[in-house]
Parts: structure tokens; C-alpha cells; sequence
């Protein structure tokens, strides 16, 4: 079981702006936890990602930073929250190449594979909750 | 508005990205390059992004797009100064600019410029 940090972050998905300081925030959070350069960048890209998703599938929302602890294990997690119009399809969204937006249709799929942990809760009409986590190697 | 400034050397175009972009930015500096092409009738365009420290799809994507569109207007765009820890990332991420050509530095971009294809 982890354990949620109490000192967590929120902090507000409603324009392009925010990613910059949602970006920024996940960088010093990673800092402030030792992880390394190569961890740093790619937990703030999955978080640059998953944030433009929130904003423009979403509709905007929210996005938790908190530290994990697992043992003796540390890590950094991250839950985006929207209550936008959901995923009708998860598994489609999870495959490369596949967008309904601008992008390359590598948000999700890419965020995935940058992060330690992955895990995405939506359904249509109820929004959608996808949570990342990064743990520091011992 | 916000803009990243576009420097002319010779025939060449030249753009460093030094803020943390966000998406609209990313859509003027694209619009911004286009017309400038055009404009200095620039034949070559070299994108630095040594001070960048992440490179996520939508960015790469404006790379990608607007080494397309100086393609048809007949100018060559170099990437230049990606830092190892965004290109294990963008490797990672399953992020390949399709049609841009990179440089370690500004200084070899130029030379991949000069060079006839």
C-alpha cells in the first residue's frame, strides 16, 4: 500500500499556462526527490501530456502531485482528474497513432511508457481519472 | 503577445527556444516561421533547442509540421541541441520527427545547410 503524502499539491488544469506551471511544479517536486535527470524529464513529459489531454479532451480539471512511499521505496505520483465526457473506448485511446485531437496520438500511450505506474478510470458522461507514479531505483 | 524571436544569418533563419512553451506559442512560432521564409526568402531554417528541457508530441509535432512546410516552400530545417535526456525521452515517448534533419550544434547545423543535398 502507498502512502499519500498529506503535504499534496493540487493544481489547476484550465488553460495552457497551467501545463507550463503543472510542468514546472512536477520539476521541482522530482528535483526536491533526488530523481535523475533522464526520471525528471520523463515524468514531465508523461505530465505534459496527460495535463494537455485533461485540458482539451477534458475540457479542464485538475491534476494531484503527492509523494509515494512504499517501504523504503520513494516516488512521485500524479492523478489527473477531469469531468469532461470520458472515454468511451480506453483500450482505442491506448494505441498508438490514434487521436481525436491535434496531436500525434501519443498522449496516453506515450505517458504510459514513460511512467512507472499507469492507471486510467473513465466512462462516458463521468469523466476520467488517470494516475502516474515514478519510483526512485534504489 | 508572447512571441520567440526569429534571427536572420545570411539565408538562413535562425530560432532558439529559451521559455518552457506552451501550446499556443508553439502554433504562433510556427505560423511566425512560415511567413518568414517567405518573407526573407530564407533558405534553410535551424530550430535550437538546446535550452528546452522537454520535448513533448505537440511540440514535436510543430517541428515536424514546419519542416514540412518549409519543404514546400523550398527551405531545409535543422534541429539542433537536443539534450540526451529529451532524446531518451522522445525515443521513449515513440516521438520520430518525420522529415527533420538534426545537428548536435547551431555550428554543424549551419555546415548541414551549406552542404548541397
Amino acid at each position: 500500500m502507498n502512502q499519500y503524502d498529506v503535504a499534496a499539491l493540487n493544481l489547476p488544469i484550465r488553460s495552457d499556462e497551467d501545463v507550463v506551471r503543472l510542468r514546472q511544479s512536477v520539476r521541482e517536486q522530482m528535483i526536491g526527490a533526488g530523481f535523475s535527470l533522464i526520471d525528471q524529464t520523463k515524468m514531465i513529459t508523461a505530465a505534459s501530456e496527460l495535463a494537455r489531454n485533461t485540458l482539451r479532451y477534458g475540457g479542464g480539471g485538475e491534476a494531484h502531485l503527492h509523494k509515494l512511499q512504499n517501504g523504503l521505496r520513494r516516488g512521485i505520483g500524479l492523478t489527473f482528474v477531469d469531468h469532461g465526457p470520458g472515454i468511451p473506448d480506453i483500450a482505442q485511446a491506448l494505441a498508438d497513432g490514434y487521436s481525436t485531437g491535434g496531436g500525434m496520438g501519443l498522449g496516453l500511450s506515450g505517458a504510459k511508457r514513460l511512467a512507472d505506474e499507469f492507471d486510467i478510470e473513465s466512462a462516458p458522461g463521468q469523466g476520467t481519472t488517470v494516475k502516474i507514479s515514478k519510483w526512485k531505483p534504489f | 503577445m508572447e512571441r520567440i524571436p526569429i534571427l536572420k544569418m545570411g539565408d538562413l533563419l535562425l530560432v532558439t527556444i529559451q521559455v518552457d512553451m506552451h501550446d499556443r506559442l508553439a502554433m504562433t512560432l510556427q505560423d511566425d516561421l512560415t511567413a518568414r521564409i517567405v518573407k526573407d526568402r530564407a533558405r534553410g531554417v535551424l530550430i535550437d533547442i538546446s535550452a528546452l528541457d522537454i520535448v513533448d508530441s505537440f511540440i514535436g509535432r510543430m517541428i515536424s509540421n514546419t519542416a514540412a512546410m518549409a519543404r514546400v516552400l523550398d527551405a531545409r530545417t535543422v534541429l539542433v541541441g537536443m539534450q540526451p535526456a529529451v532524446a531518451i525521452t522522445l525515443v521513449e515517448l515513440g516521438l520520430t520527427l518525420h522529415g527533420v534533419r538534426t545537428a548536435l550544434n547551431v555550428e554543424q547545423g549551419v555546415k548541414l545547410l551549406q552542404r548541397p543535398e
